[in-house]
């Protein structure tokens, strides 16, 4: 066997790299109208990384580059589900960014790097690599903010980003050091196995565990770690608010899942209670003040606060239930939040961003049918039957409860509750207000027909979760048990 | 007896923390650079006393010779109003001590109560002529290949980013271009426009 025909598992990963590069040259001899061509070259390599992906899987666990890359089921779908998450993110921000001179070559290839980020981390099994992956998506995150160089909103955005996620990863890793220390490995499964077999020191395990718990935090935006969120939420141009909102997060559940789960499953006491703290302090402050909030852009941002706290919920359950529900959850999540940026993005025009509460007034009258899509997301938002944000609370809720943690539960629904308010406000704007402003709604061909989709996806998989559910739940449990 | 070793270690640890504390205690933000290029230089020492050659020589050209030096010219170019930035410090510093109390107090608590012996096994010694470089460029390609090129990756990133964030092309910028103007022609000057006759305005 020939060292390339080795790399198989790596292909879609390797000819995403290769793609970049070659899109970074191809795009300097693209003049500005003419952008579309590199826009059409970044969907079809995200498609050519989809087909890759398809047709390289192989069942089992493979591990390549001396355990620093795995390839497992749970790394496939959620590659899958982040290209398909990139590619929507990327068709909603077009018109947007177009009309605000920011469709660049430059956003585009950040784009893709960022993919490369989320790819690298969610299979990684080792700590250089999961780190070296999070930096990458970090990198092209911060650079992305901050493309909307004049203005000061979005330059601050980035500041904020970037000091605090460089305080993020400097606690990760040095949590990462403190696990090297004690275990002598950094990687995941031989973290394991050392953690198994007992450490010396079980002090600087512990210390390692609590810094590395902050640091997920942080990148998460769980509570007492948010502060970044509203601020970057709100700051950044809707778009690139939109991809740090959407894929990231799966790749943000790998990151949880290899760090913790697979490298820290025998210290299950001690992380389970550090993240019931942060699911409920996040449910609870972020679907309190996302009640206050009148940008709609700030208000998704205190909503992802609470939706990372159940997601935590999810996996803190600590069993495959619990596992595949949070992985159920961020799927789920990243859908509602490609729909609701998309629709910010759709009634906005040059000059006009449509983000706070009053532009969706009596939107029933200008646009029926948008109204409709974005009553079905906030439904699913707020955990309605039968959309499926109803049935993703309601598998983290089941699990949670038969891993019995009751108080938790009943508090998450209490909050859910709460949260239930604030998006069941912007259905009464929609539909029995009058509409403040009369500007006929642009439609995009592209993405009105994608957020319908969306939209329609939203209640269709709310109908039929089934094969969604299967899917997570076999993908987990083959990622954690065959190795 | 306590060895040469240890002595060297316990100065250049004294040293790295003193010159530590100074970063954050100086006025002078040009000061605050020197103290850290010297707790750079501490830290090189004591990765010295560990054999790690290459890491302790590197540390010193990138970090003391390349990255202090522009932060020292940055530092140095922009003008930093310190007493805006002490603005509001005495507010939040009760708070900021409050926190820092409570964080000593659960490490100590923690590490306290069920103190371990010293742990960690014993540095292991190499002969003279054993190579760290080639150790570690050995590591480097063979284990940890896959990282390596990604930190590759990484720097592309951030040419990418750099470019795209400091970039401007100046519309209004006035350079002359001789040969094009040599190379006019007077279609290029003039042009002979026929304006419909219009109403004129109140």
């Amino acid at each position: 066997m020939t060292y390339l025909s080795t790399l198989v598992p790596a292909y879609a990963e390797i000819f995403l790299l290769v793609m970049v590069c070659a899109i970074l040259i191809v795009d300097l001899f693209v003049t500005d109208p003419n952008r579309i061509v590199t826009y059409l070259l970044v969907q079809l390599t995200l498609l050519g990384c989809a087909l890759i992906t398809v047709s390289t899987y192989q069942p089992g666990v493979v591990h390549l580059f001396h355990n620093t890359f795995v390839d497992d089921m749970m790394s496939d779908v959620l590659k899958l589900l982040s290209y398909l998450a990139m590619s929507m993110a990327l068709v909603y921000s077009r018109h947007y960014l177009m009309a605000r001179g920011l469709f660049t070559g430059e956003f585009m290839v950040l784009a893709l790097f960022a993919l490369l980020g989320m790819m690298v981390m969610i299979s990684a099994s080792h700590f250089i690599s999961l780190y070296i992956g999070l930096e990458l998506l970090s990198l092209s995150l911060y650079a992305m903010v901050a493309l909307q160089r004049d203005s000061a909103v979005a330059t601050e955005a980035a500041m904020k980003y970037f000091i605090l996620g460089a305080l993020a990863s400097g606690l990760l890793l040095y949590g990462m050091s403190m696990l090297y220390g004690a275990t002598g490995s950094l990687d995941v499964n031989a973290i394991s196995a050392a953690i198994s077999h007992g450490v010396e020191n079980k002090q600087l395990l512990t210390f390692g565990l609590v810094f590395i718990v902050a640091g997920l935090a942080f990148k998460l935006g769980a509570v007492p770690f948010h502060m970044w969120v509203p601020d970057v939420y709100h700051g950044a141009p809707t778009a690139m608010t939109l991809i740090i909102g959407s894929a990231p997060k799966l790749a943000a559940f790998a990151f949880v899942m290899r760090l913790l789960v697979e490298s820290m499953q025998p210290l299950m006491m001690h992380w389970s209670g550090m993240l019931a703290i942060l699911a409920v302090l996040s449910m609870a402050l972020g679907n309190i003040s996302a009640i206050a909030q009148t940008n709609l852009k700030r208000m998704f941002a205190y909503s992802t606060i609470a939706h990372m706290g159940f997601l935590l919920l999810g996996v803190l359950s600590g069993n495959i239930d619990g596992y595949s529900s949070a992985m159920f959850y961020a799927v789920v999540y990243v859908l509602m939040s490609l729909g609701g940026f998309g629709m910010i993005m759709l009634l906005s025009r040059a000059g006009f961003e449509a983000d706070n509460l009053d532009d969706f007034k009596g939107l029933n009258q200008r646009s029926p049918w948008l109204a409709f899509i974005m009553l079905l997301l906030m439904f699913s938002m707020a955990g309605v039957p039968p959309t499926v944000g109803f049935y993703a609370k309601f598998s983290v809720l089941q699990a949670a409860v038969n891993a019995g943690h009751i108080p938790l539960v009943v508090m998450a629904v209490l909050f859910s509750l709460i949260g239930a308010f604030y998006y069941l406000r912007i259905v009464k704007l929609m539909y029995f207000d009058a509409p403040e402003s009369h500007v006929p709604i642009s439609m995009q061909p592209d993405s009105s027909v994608l957020i319908s989709f969306n939209g329609l996806a939203v209640l269709l998989l709310g109908i039929l979760p089934g094969n969604l559910m299967a899917v997570c739940a076999v993908s987990v449990q083959q990622s954690l048990l065959l190795h | 007896m306590i060895s040469f070793e240890t002595i060297v270690f316990y100065l250049l640890a004294a040293l790295s923390v003193f010159a530590a504390v100074r970063v954050i205690t100086a006025r002078n933000p040009v000061h605050a650079a020197l103290f850290l290029v010297l707790a750079f230089c501490g830290m090189a020492g004591i990765w010295l006393l560990l054999e790690a050659e290459f890491l302790a020589m590197t540390l010193i050209l990138v970090y003391v010779g390349a990255v202090m030096v522009l932060f020292l010219f940055v530092v140095m170019m922009l003008d930093i109003d310190l007493v805006q930035l002490r603005e509001g410090f005495w507010r939040w510093f009760p708070f900021g001590v409050a926190l820092a109390a409570v964080m000593v107090f659960e490490m100590v608590w923690v590490l306290g109560n069920n103190r371990t012996a010293e742990t960690g096994t014993a540095l292991v010694k190499h002969d003279a002529d054993y190579s760290n470089v080639k150790e570690l460029g050995r590591l480097i390609y063979t284990d940890y290949v896959f990282p390596f090129e990604l930190a590759a990756v990484l720097l592309l990133i951030a040419i990418v980013a750099a470019i795209a964030l400091t970039l401007r092309r100046r519309k209004d910028s006035k350079t002359q271009n001789v040969a094009q103007q040599v190379a006019v022609k007077r279609a290029d000057r003039i042009r002979i426009v026929k304006v419909p006759a219009e109403k004129r305005g109140e």
